[in-house]
């Protein structure tokens, strides 16, 4: 698996979803990207690739596509 | 107290290993068979005493050094626990900081430092450990307040605050962890007979003694024994509690 299909895959499990929706997902965008739902998928992307993320890119973690660009600061191109 | 493995195989992570409440809390978490990772600040200072134990109990209590306040340490901790074990079972928000003044005394610097220590690190140090006890849907967090915090003493507006701040964030924290069986505890100990009271004045402490229903100070392991109790699956329905453990003292 490369690590688009990770990163896919993380917000699939996580929010329950599509592959179709992927592309405009956002925070509170679907009702299990809220505050709790947030924490799961940070705490799923470190385990998938083995990160630490700081807590200022948590709180920038705005959209599936922001994500892809926050993930370049550890060395996960996507 | 004889051990009985109540937190065998589980990895706890402890700060302010290096003497008083938090070095009883080392030893008991050993003696109860956990994986120990013990911390203080002072590069060296516990190399001797984690041996020590390892051996002594048969278990692995591994010393990092870090200031709770410096965030870049902080995350590194959380690194190595990650690489080392994947996951963490127990944090014990121990290291604190005292210091008095009355009103009218009181500096910003003061305030500043003990909030940094007594507070923010605190918080800190639950994100960081909530990242993995959120992914393995379980975890136990121990902050350690005072009864200074729950009751207030002249002298101590500014510890009493952050002591009391200690207090309703782990109220908050554990309703918000909940859900991922995640538990949040704090401890309030009384007077404890710990390095603080060496210089204080007999006469002192015998009018302190005096206040205590139960007629004596408590010890280090009457607080640690309420720290594996917490960090053990005796507890696993017990969450945003505080515990006094005081012997019943008025103040």
């Amino acid at each position: 698996m490369n690590n688009l299909e990770k990163y896919n895959t993380v917000f699939i499990n996580n929010f329950h979803i599509t592959e179709q929706q992927l592309p405009k997902m956002a925070y509170q965008s679907v009702s299990a990207w809220d505050s709790i739902g947030h924490m799961g998928l940070i705490t799923a992307l470190e385990e998938a690739f083995d990160i630490m993320i700081d807590t200022d890119d948590i709180i920038d973690f705005s959209s599936y596509e922001k994500g892809k660009q926050i993930l370049k600061k550890y060395n996960v191109a996507i | 107290m004889s051990q009985s493995d109540l937190l065998k195989d589980k990895i706890a992570l402890i700060t302010g290993c290096n003497r008083g409440i938090g070095r009883a809390i080392l030893e008991r978490f050993a003696e109860e068979k956990a994986v120990v990772y013990a911390s203080a600040r002072i590069e060296g200072s516990i190399d001797d005493i984690a041996l020590e134990l390892s051996e002594k109990y048969n278990t692995v209590v591994i010393p990092v050094y870090f200031d709770v306040t410096d965030i870049v340490s902080l995350k590194q901790v959380f690194t190595k626990i990650n690489k080392e074990q994947k996951r963490l079972d127990c944090l014990v928000n121990n290291a604190g900081k005292m210091q008095d003044a009355l009103i009218g005394m009181v500096t910003e610097n003061l305030m500043q430092e003990l909030f940094s220590v007594n507070v923010f690190a605190v918080i800190n140090m639950i994100q960081y450990a909530a990242k993995f006890m959120i992914r393995q849907k379980s975890g136990s967090i121990i902050n350690i307040s005072s009864i200074i915090g729950t009751n207030g003493n002249p002298g101590q507006i500014v510890y009493s605050a952050s002591k009391g701040a200690v207090v309703s964030l782990t109220k908050t924290a554990a309703k918000e962890l909940a859900h991922n069986n995640i538990r949040v505890n704090a401890i309030a100990p009384g007077i404890i007979d710990t390095d603080l009271l060496v210089n204080v004045n007999s006469d002192i402490i015998s009018n302190r003694i005096s206040k205590i229903a139960m007629g004596r100070i408590g010890l280090p392991e009457d607080v640690a024994n309420v720290a594996v109790f917490l960090a053990s699956n005796l507890s696993n329905y017990v969450t945003g509690q505080t515990i006094g453990v005081d012997g019943s003292v008025l103040i």
